[in-house]
């Protein structure tokens, strides 16, 4: 099993026939990811490798009963991508883009939550989710991900997402799901959503977690760890050693409370029970460590 | 990105907040002018990107053009947490019955906009937080209702300010919020919000920082990024459109995405060295970036070795090792070079690097490995 997605999951590709979303769109379907259609609202009736392209998610839905949608639009219509697809009727949103202002992300998370409570986004500025040999959105190289399981994954960065199944394939340890959650102030899909996700899934029997500094969402995850999770989780904090980030003012320092700091997060992390590797090799091998002991 | 006061003033009246008129200033003679325009007494005031300004003796106040001479000759120059000031901002001086703090900013947490609104204000808000919380009252504001004249108004009650700032509160809450939702601002913070002898609610200090990512839609917000403080690494790379920030060590960084680049400062340090910055080239690291870079890292003096961890991931090994040689055709470097390239065409990569590979040019296997070997060349 995975989560999220699977072999199942069909999906349609917003922005399928600009570059970025062409290239990456290519990239998934030769995965074996299920891309039923395309939507551009001046280019309905025309094809992209052979995916039809429709004039808006509705009416891509209607006609292919897709689940799933993919967001390859330029910022500024990010905010209208995610409501076109809520209204259109997916469940489940990958927005890739990055450069959405603030503001935009949490208007649609709040308007999500209130209108389409049923509606999971993930994202904006993340790289997407794979569950390897089933599903590809977004644009992690699948081929850096091995099949199966027991590891599902969970990570706030890009790149470090695809350093942390790089360490998991060297040592032939494979994973369910992997999700970039993206490491905006107000992502869809948290790291708890995750964890809990992959503690109600059977095939993932321990979770890798790949955090940054600024903002307290590792923190959360650690209460949540501690509280909820029986599965053994390792994780790396990136930006140990970076200077502490621009502070946001009076009223920033306050709201995140003394919290935001690598330091502060390895410590609540290993409080909460987590093995807390100094680097993201060093994670992977306490991961292979609690694999074997599976 | 974050405002002067006197940008912020200005971006505040722009919402129809009543602030102060003045002048910004470069010299002391021009501070001297502005202050005869606006007729004295004046507040002589430092502009930079920090706090704690008054502690630091960079606000004055000015009770004749003599005493403005005096104080802006002081205050030009004078450094305030590591910011030299270079310009002033000269403002009419106002009448202070009491000191009240406001702000709004996003509670990442709640995922709600948060204003706080304090009657102890004219102090640190950190201070009170911690003195005396309950002084400061909250309100979270969902972004799809916006701050409703009902949810304002319970608010600025609960704050307990004096009836006399009641409505006056109110309404500038009002007119703040909407400057902090339209103008998207990552924080707007009015502290010290005042109340004058005749009863009038005024704003004397504003704290403005704004989203970056929003200025497709604020054209004009092109003249603050042209004022945020940088120095001549990050002004080199800004101007390159490369992700850099400038830090203290020897060990130059260029890394692929912002979490492979902070992880790599780590490694370095853990090697026991030190990064002389964090810069990210993104994803599609052709020559033109690569070479970019390079330049940036290789006009830092203190830099001694440099690594370059790459994690093809999309991003194409075998491009990244083209784009490596072709950028150091173009650029002389000076210091010896590590790097490590895993992911995606690594092989063909490596291949591509290994007739070129000399003192100048290495290559490493892992990232722990390369963050040695870098720092081994550094000390």
């Amino acid at each position: 099993m995975s989560i999220f997605v699977d072999e199942n999951t069909s999906v349609i590709y917003q922005g399928l026939t600009g570059s970025q979303g062409s290239y990456y769109g290519r990239l998934n379907a030769e995965y074996g990811t299920r891309i039923v259609a395309g939507t551009h609202p001046k280019k309905a009736g025309t094809e992209v490798d052979g995916v039809p392209i429709y004039a808006n998610v509705g009416e891509a839905v209607e006609a292919t009963g897709a689940t799933a949608s993919c967001i390859f639009i330029p910022a500024p219509g990010v905010r209208g991508a995610v409501m076109e697809s809520a209204e259109g009727g997916v469940e489940f949103i990958v927005a890739i883009t990055e450069g959405v202002p603030a503001h935009d992300e949490a208007y649609f998370y709040n308007d999500l939550k209130r209108n389409f409570p049923d509606v999971r986004l993930l994202g904006p500025n993340c790289p997407g989710i794979i569950s390897p040999g089933k599903c590809n959105i977004g644009i992690t190289a699948g081929h850096i991900a091995k099949p199966g399981g027991p590891v599902g994954i969970v990570s706030r960065s890009g790149t470090l997402t695809y350093q942390a199944l790089y360490e998991l394939k060297q040592k032939d340890i494979g994973v369910t799901t992997c999700v970039g959650i993206g490491g905006d102030p107000v992502p869809g899909t948290s790291f708890i959503d995750c964890l809990e996700a992959f503690e109600a899934d059977p095939d993932t029997r321990a979770v890798m977690m790949i955090g940054e500094i600024g903002g307290s969402a590792e923190e959360e995850a650690a209460e949540f760890i501690k509280n909820n999770m029986t599965k053994p989780v390792s994780c790396y904090i990136a930006g140990v050693t970076a200077p502490p980030g621009k502070k946001m003012g009076h009223a920033g320092a306050i709201v995140s409370g003394g919290k935001g700091t690598a330091a502060a997060k390895m410590e609540a992390l290993a409080d909460a029970g987590a093995q807390v590797g100094q680097n993201p090799t060093e994670a992977g091998e306490l991961m292979a460590r609690i694999v074997a002991e599976l | 990105m974050d405002l002067f006061e006197h940008q912020g003033k200005e971006f505040f009246a722009r919402y129809g907040m009543p602030v102060s008129p003045g002048e910004a200033v470069f010299s002391v003679d021009e501070a001297v002018a502005a202050a005869e325009r606006l007729g004295t007494p004046v507040m002589v005031k430092a502009q930079i990107h920090a706090g704690g300004r008054g502690k630091a003796g960079g606000v004055k106040y000015a009770a004749d053009i003599d005493a403005v001479r005096e104080h802006a000759g002081n205050i030009f120059g004078l450094d305030i947490k590591g910011h030299i000031v270079e310009r002033i901002w000269i403002e009419k001086a106002s009448d202070i019955a009491e000191e009240y703090y406001a702000s709004f900013t996003l509670d990442r947490s709640a995922k709600m906009h948060l204003g706080m609104l304090s009657k102890e204000g004219g102090i640190e808000i950190e201070t009170v937080a911690e003195e005396n919380p309950d002084a400061i009252a909250k309100t979270w504001i969902d972004p799809v209702d916006g701050l409703t004249d009902e949810a304002c108004r319970a608010w600025v009650a609960a704050a307990n300010l004096p009836e006399a700032a009641f409505e006056g509160t109110v309404e500038i809450m009002k007119l703040l919020y909407t400057a902090y939702d339209e103008g998207d601002a990552d924080l707007v913070e009015i502290n010290p919000l005042i109340l004058t002898p005749e009863g009038k609610m005024h704003v004397l200090d504003a704290k403005v920082t704004l989203d970056a990512n929003s200025v497709f839609r604020h054209e004009d917000y092109a003249q603050y990024d042209a004022t945020q403080p940088r120095d001549e690494r990050e002004q080199a790379a800004h101007a390159k459109g490369l992700q850099y920030v400038g830090l203290e060590g020897s060990v130059g960084v260029i890394a692929n995405g912002a979490g492979l680049a902070m992880s790599t400062v780590d490694v370095v340090s853990q090697a026991g060295g030190n990064a002389a910055n964090f810069l990210d080239i993104g994803g599609g690291a052709n020559a033109d970036v690569m070479a970019g870079a390079l330049e940036v890292i290789n006009h830092d003096p203190s830099v001694k070795s440099i690594f370059i961890n790459i994690f093809g991931g999309i991003t194409r090994g075998d491009e990244v090792a083209n784009g490596i040689i072709e950028a150091m055709r173009r650029v002389a470097i000076d210091s010896p070079i590590v790097i490590r390239l895993d992911g995606t065409n690594a092989e063909e990569g490596r291949v591509i690097l290994a007739p070129n590979l000399d003192e100048k040019l290495m290559m490493e296997p892992t990232m722990l490995d390369a963050a040695r070997r870098a720092v081994e060349l550094a000390s």
